[in-house]
């Protein structure tokens, strides 16, 4: 058996109580249809809805009180 | 860029032998090092011929025997220093990168950024930006010599970083070339270490302990604690200057280098504390308390900088 693993290297990464990370490029649609196309190699989605930078997350997250936090 | 200002008797012997070149260093050996200030530029030029050199000091004195070894000697003080200067922090939880978030998140010290977005005038935020672009110019390189020192998962993660730093190929988005653009839009020289000369010993600090960890294997879980804690204090204080600069009416391209942290910096704090921070832990957990001085350093460098800064601009 080979020693040399496969390292687990996921498309996407649910950070909790923070954003999705999506690995890629992606065509991202807003609430408003809007598509918003990723331009780094990761992304980061919001998933607390308060981001003043939508679809991408700013951090807000972190100011918000845990009970509110995705 | 020129060798820098002396600023006592160490640096005053340094950068005469980095220039001349003479046969013994003995001068600068014989200096007296009890200046945090003076010792500091000498340690700062020392890292310089690293990165870009200067146009008086042959590149030959590079790896120099006497310039290495004075390096170490300055080196092994500061670390003392940085390491005497961490507070007590209790052995953190698990899972890690919470804990590590959480770190950063319960650190409350002075903020230039609220500073800058409510009351600071337009001098004195160019001011603050001339300070800052002794890191800026050189935006990420301190870390990039960590990369080959790491195995396959976590220089993989930390690389997936710094292709974003450096522009993923796109020269005009290295972020240090976007800073310097926005140097250029500010009225302000944009030249590499253009100011190092009217930096306080904060600032060199701040950039020697990056490249003291940079430069240094041993180090590289400080060095990556440290860019997590960095990360982790970047977006959301990005928003608040590039509000200050709106208000005050700077360069856009100023304001755009700001903006791009605010949205990038969500992404790399995220990659910082969990892939970067998180392989290399998985992979060698002794590095824990190294990576925990290198959050503690970064946090408690800008918190010196920042208190000298306010109270400095307090008194205006």
């Amino acid at each position: 058996m080979s020693e040399i693993g496969e390292f687990e290297h996921p498309d996407e990464i649910i950070c909790p109580g923070g954003p999705l990370l999506i690995r890629g490029n992606h065509a991202v649609i807003d609430s408003d249809g809007i598509i918003h196309h990723t331009s780094r190699p990761v992304s980061a989605i919001c998933r607390c809805g308060k981001s003043a930078n939508l679809p991408w997350c700013d951090t807000t997250h972190k100011a918000l009180p845990e009970r509110l936090r995705p | 860029m020129l060798v820098p200002k002396a600023r006592g008797e160490l640096s005053e012997a340094l950068f005469g032998a980095l220039r001349e070149r003479p046969s013994a260093w003995t001068a600068v050996f014989d200096a007296d090092r009890r200046d945090r200030e003076d010792v500091q530029i000498a340690l700062w030029a020392l890292y310089e011929l690293h990165y870009r050199g200067f146009e008086d000091v042959d590149e030959d004195l590079e790896w120099h025997p006497d310039a290495s070894r004075l390096r170490h000697e300055l080196e092994a003080d500061f670390e003392l220093l940085l390491r005497s200067r961490q507070r007590r922090t209790p052995a953190l939880e698990e899972p890690f990168d919470e804990a590590l978030f959480a770190l950063v998140a319960d650190h409350d010290g002075p903020s230039v950024a609220s500073f800058v977005q409510r009351e600071a005038s337009r001098e004195q935020v160019l001011e603050l930006l001339r300070y800052r672009s002794i890191y800026h110019l050189k935006e990420s390189d301190p870390v990039a010599w960590v990369v080959p020192r790491l195995s396959p998962g976590p220089k993989a993660a930390l690389m997936e970083l710094q292709y974003d730093e450096y522009g993923c190929g796109d020269p005009n988005r290295l972020h240090a070339h976007l800073f310097a653009r926005g140097m250029e839009a500010s009225g302000l020289r944009t030249e590499y270490g253009a100011y190092i000369d009217d930096v306080p010993v904060e600032v060199l600090e701040q950039n020697n302990a990056m490249s003291l960890f940079g430069l240094n294997r041993r180090l590289r879980g400080a060095a990556l604690g440290h860019l997590a804690a960095f990360e982790a204090t970047s977006s959301m204080p990005s928003r608040r200057i590039a509000a200050g600069l709106t208000r005050l009416g700077l360069a856009t391209e100023m304001v755009a280098y700001y903006e791009e942290h605010i949205e990038a910096d969500a992404v790399h704090e995220q990659l910082a504390v969990r892939t970067i921070c998180g392989s290399i832990l998985a992979e060698e957990p002794a590095l824990r308390d190294d990576v925990v001085f290198g959050v503690e350093t970064c946090l408690d460098l800008e918190d010196r900088f920042a208190s000298w800064l306010i109270e400095g601009w307090s008194h205006e």
